[in-house]
């Protein structure tokens, strides 16, 4: 088994799309990738400083208003602090949409896989109604630059990003003998749940090598790491813990500063363990749950050889062929499945960015919620699941097909011949009983349902 | 991976005529022979029992959590434990004794104190260094019960509830999930999945759940409507019906995020309650489980860290309530379990076994090999009326 144009777009990207040519070879797949990010420059998004700024005016008109409550000026802040919120929800709606082009359009769409891949791995979410909308931007400064780049450039991109600093609670935390500490009496002092996370999902894995006594240790070398109440990035000395700090055996340096930090993710980063733990990840997240062990021995290798080099991680997993295995497909997530449907039908910006919030609301954020997986919103810091199990569900599958056999029609005037469609759907692949059915429904709309709803559609 | 519906799948197959098969023609259920009600809600993201039955009898209770203890102040329960003031909409359950604790309990997962780990553990119902068991403990339960049909057991929620994965039949289903098809288009669909074992089975499980269940009704917030389904299934052929409820992770400022949590639990409590009905109540035994307990210090952002022993809930008509039941261990340090979390002093699975074989009937020896391979139930704690 080996490359082929087909699965190279089904499995590794989001599928066939009629206006666009598939990538040739392997060398044209990699080489896409190590170029630069097409996608991004097309339909780019807000940098996190955005948000920060929409914050900061929302928070001054609120507070304004919450004290004037009785005048008029007081009641037009008020105002304004509920536009400010009312636009920020219409904004986010749009980021969706632009998320939905960037892999509708691109000819690079195993760096779109790429960047879903790790935004997951690095799931934060902010948990306050404006920061709520920060993902996007988070994924786009700390994920999508590093997908072809080093590991732990990316891991400390992440891990220092305000964004995960709040979503984990680093933000709050200070080393028990820090400065603020001994001259502060309200009661201040370490907070775990970044640095466990860090060692249990991000590196090592929940096997991994460590012990409750590095998970204090960490937690003690991360105290600083902090962010400003406008939620830029800040090292604050006086929280940070003195004295050095021993994670794994390593011993990292008694002064307080960034540098350590930084040392420690990279150890981190380049752990055995950590390559084990991620070489299967991306196996069983690309190729199969069962991945056979020879691929992820491969992929794992290259890893440790190249200190985490992702480009050579993906080249190698992509140069095996049981990367092209197709006995034990993986199903496509709902957030793969709708971008794929998406794809293939061909529905472009001109259909997509007249959404309102209220239709992207109706048309993805509460079918992606019922299909299980709403719209960069696990349940916790370990993201969503792998295992096919968890989205073969009765109340999941019910979901898709609902949206399969009635949401392409809401966003297309005229939906496409399903006699032909079904060929290019399916990459001309077509089992019988699909074929079948794609003449055989009763209208248009619950041809294309079944179609997308086919299994040889669902998996990849 | 298709465990769960492969009978349905099977049953499609080996019924080739699409007369016969599930697709094509919705199945009648009928209620299995037991009739006790066994709700099982899994409490995810690890939840601080300190705070929620709060020891205050204890000496070294308040100096462990300065700021969480004055924060609000607790209802009396029996001189020694306190309810979260949060809870308060329960205590008319706890003095008419359908509502009791079970507490400084844990499973057999140690030290790593990882969510993940710990939940998958909770739902295994198995020791992590003992015998191996497939799926989750509340599917093996099933697997030794008598009757049980497609509709028997709800797992219920648009997320994965592992502890009734496994071989036996359980319907999945979100009180929102329909499959409206039409009868030609349900054909085709059939066909279209036919060689798809997993995906096949979906689909003819959505289908008779879709035929069977009204669409969820009434209004509220999704762990209500939860809660309103579960009862609306449970008063009819139902037995037995898991979810989860998510926010219980309170590192930081659990002075505002535990309430939150707790109203929830208490809303889905008196729902449950309102909706079986009281006759169906008297039948029924609730327990609430999370994956561990949070330190027993409150750590440097008014909130608490992962731990080990935790709370477990108990809640019904048939739970002999009222009381505070497990050893307590003690919060002085020498006490504590690796001087940071408080000591499990039973395991967790013990008390739910307790539960089951009070209501169905099961011997010792299936609880204690079938169920949780490996457990020690010790002697009978009393929790059923």
């Amino acid at each position: 088994m080996s490359f082929d144009p087909i699965l190279a777009e089904h499995r590794f990207g989001y599928g066939h799309s009629i206006g666009l040519r598939g990538p040739e070879s392997l060398d044209t797949m990699l080489a896409a990738l190590a170029g630069p990010d097409h996608a991004q420059a097309e339909y780019p998004l807000p940098p996190f400083r955005h948000i920060q700024d929409t914050f900061v005016l929302w928070r001054r008109f609120q507070r304004f208003g919450r004290a004037n409550p009785d005048s008029k000026e007081g009641k037009s802040a008020a105002e304004k602090a509920q536009n400010i919120r009312r636009e920020a929800r219409e904004e986010h709606a749009q980021w969706f949409i632009r998320h939905q082009l960037r892999r509708i359009s691109t000819r690079d769409g195993l760096r779109e896989r790429l960047v879903a891949f790790w935004a997951d791995h690095f799931t934060a979410r902010g948990k306050n109604l404006l920061l709520s909308h920060a993902n996007p931007a988070y994924v786009d400064e700390t994920i999508r630059p590093h997908v072809a780049g080093r590991f732990a450039d990316m891991l400390i991109a992440c891990v220092t990003h305000p964004l995960m600093l709040h979503y984990l609670d680093q933000n709050a935390s200070a080393g028990p003998n820090s400065r603020l500490a001994r001259r502060n009496d309200r009661v201040r002092g370490l907070n775990e749940n970044l640095a466990r996370e860090v060692l249990e999902l991000h590196t090592l894995g929940a096997g991994g090598p460590y012990t409750q006594q590095d998970v204090r240790e960490l937690a003690e070398l991360f105290t600083g790491l902090g962010a400003t109440r406008d939620w830029g990035f800040k090292f604050r000395s006086a929280m940070a813990e003195p004295g050095g700090e021993t994670v794994l055996g390593a011993t990292y340096g008694a002064k307080p500063s960034m540098d350590h930090i930084r040392d420690v993710l990279t150890d981190l980063a380049h752990h055995p363990a950590t390559a084990a733990h991620l070489a299967r990840k991306i196996c069983v997240h690309f190729v199969s749950d069962t991945p056979s062990k020879a691929l992820v021995a491969h992929v794992t290798q290259a890893f440790l050889d190249t200190d985490g080099d992702l480009m050579a991680c993906t080249a190698t997993l992509l140069n095996h062929p049981d990367a092209w295995d197709t006995t034990a497909p993986n199903i496509r997530t709902p957030d793969e499945f709708v971008s794929a449907s998406l794809r293939t039908l061909g529905i472009g910006a001109d259909a997509l960015e007249k959404l309102r919030l209220s239709d992207v609301r109706k048309h993805f954020f509460r079918p992606l919620r019922r299909m299980g997986q709403p719209w960069y919103a696990p349940g916790g810091p370990d993201g969503f699941d792998e295992a096919d199990a968890a989205w073969i569900t009765p109340q999941g599958i019910s979901a898709r097909m609902d949206w399969a056999m009635t949401v392409p029609s809401r966003l297309m005037q005229n939906l496409p011949d399903p006699r032909t469609f079904v060929d290019h759907a399916l990459g001309g692949r077509v089992p019988k009983p699909v074929r079948f059915a794609a003449q055989a429904a009763e209208n248009r709309a619950v041809a294309v349902g079944l179609i997308l709803s086919s299994p040889a559609f669902q998996r990849r | 991976m298709i465990s769960r519906r492969d009978f349905l799948a099977r049953s499609a197959f080996i019924g080739c005529s699409l007369a016969a098969s599930p697709l094509a023609t919705p199945v009648t259920f009928a209620a299995a022979a037991w009739d006790a009600r066994l709700v099982v809600i899994i409490l995810r993201g690890g939840m601080d029992g300190l705070d929620v039955v709060r020891p205050v009898g204890d000496p070294a209770y308040a100096a462990l959590r300065p700021t969480l203890a004055a924060a609000n102040l607790g209802l009396d329960l029996d001189g020694y434990f306190q309810l979260h003031p949060a809870l308060a909409p329960l205590m008319p359950l706890w003095q008419r004794e359908e509502l009791g604790f079970f507490h400084a309990v844990s499973t057999p997962y140690r030290d790593k104190r990882s969510h993940f780990d710990g939940q998958d553990i909770l739902e295994a119902g198995t020791d992590p260094r003992g015998a191996f068991a497939r799926g989750g403990w509340l599917n093996r339960m099933l697997q030794v019960m008598p009757d049980v049909r497609a509709d028997t057991a709800y797992a219920i929620g648009n997320n994965d509830i592992r502890v009734l994965n496994g071989d036996a039949a359980v319907a999945n289903w979100a009180p929102d999930a329909r499959l409206t098809l039409s009868p030609a288009a349900l054909r085709l669909a059939e066909l279209v999945m036919e060689d798809d074992p997993a995906l096949h089975a979906a689909v003819a499980e959505a289908q008779m759940l879709s035929d069977s269940t009204a669409p969820g009704g009434g209004g509220g917030r999704a762990h209500q409507k939860v809660a309103r389904f579960a009862a609306d299934r449970l008063r009819g052929s139902a037995r037995i019906a898991a979810f989860s409820l998510n926010g219980w992770d309170t590192h930081r400022r659990q002075d505002r995020s535990l309430p939150r949590s707790l109203q929830q639990l208490s809303e889905t409590l008196l729902t449950l309650r309102s909706g079986v009905g009281a006759d169906v109540w008297g039948k029924t035994a609730v327990i609430a489980m999370t994956e561990f307990g949070r330190t027993a210090r409150e750590n440097g952002t008014g909130g608490t860290d992962h731990g080990t022993a935790g709370l477990m809930v108990m809640a019904g008509g048939a739970v002999r309530g009222g009381q505070v039941m497990g050893r307590w261990p003690g919060l002085d340090p020498a006490n504590l379990y690796q001087e940071r979390d408080l000591m499990p002093t039973a395991d967790v699975r013990a008390p739910a076994a307790w539960i089951m074989r009070g209501l169905t009937g099961l011997d010792r020896s299936t609880l204690e090999t079938s169920v949780f391979p490996g457990l020690q139930m010790g002697s009978d704690p009393g929790l059923l009326r």
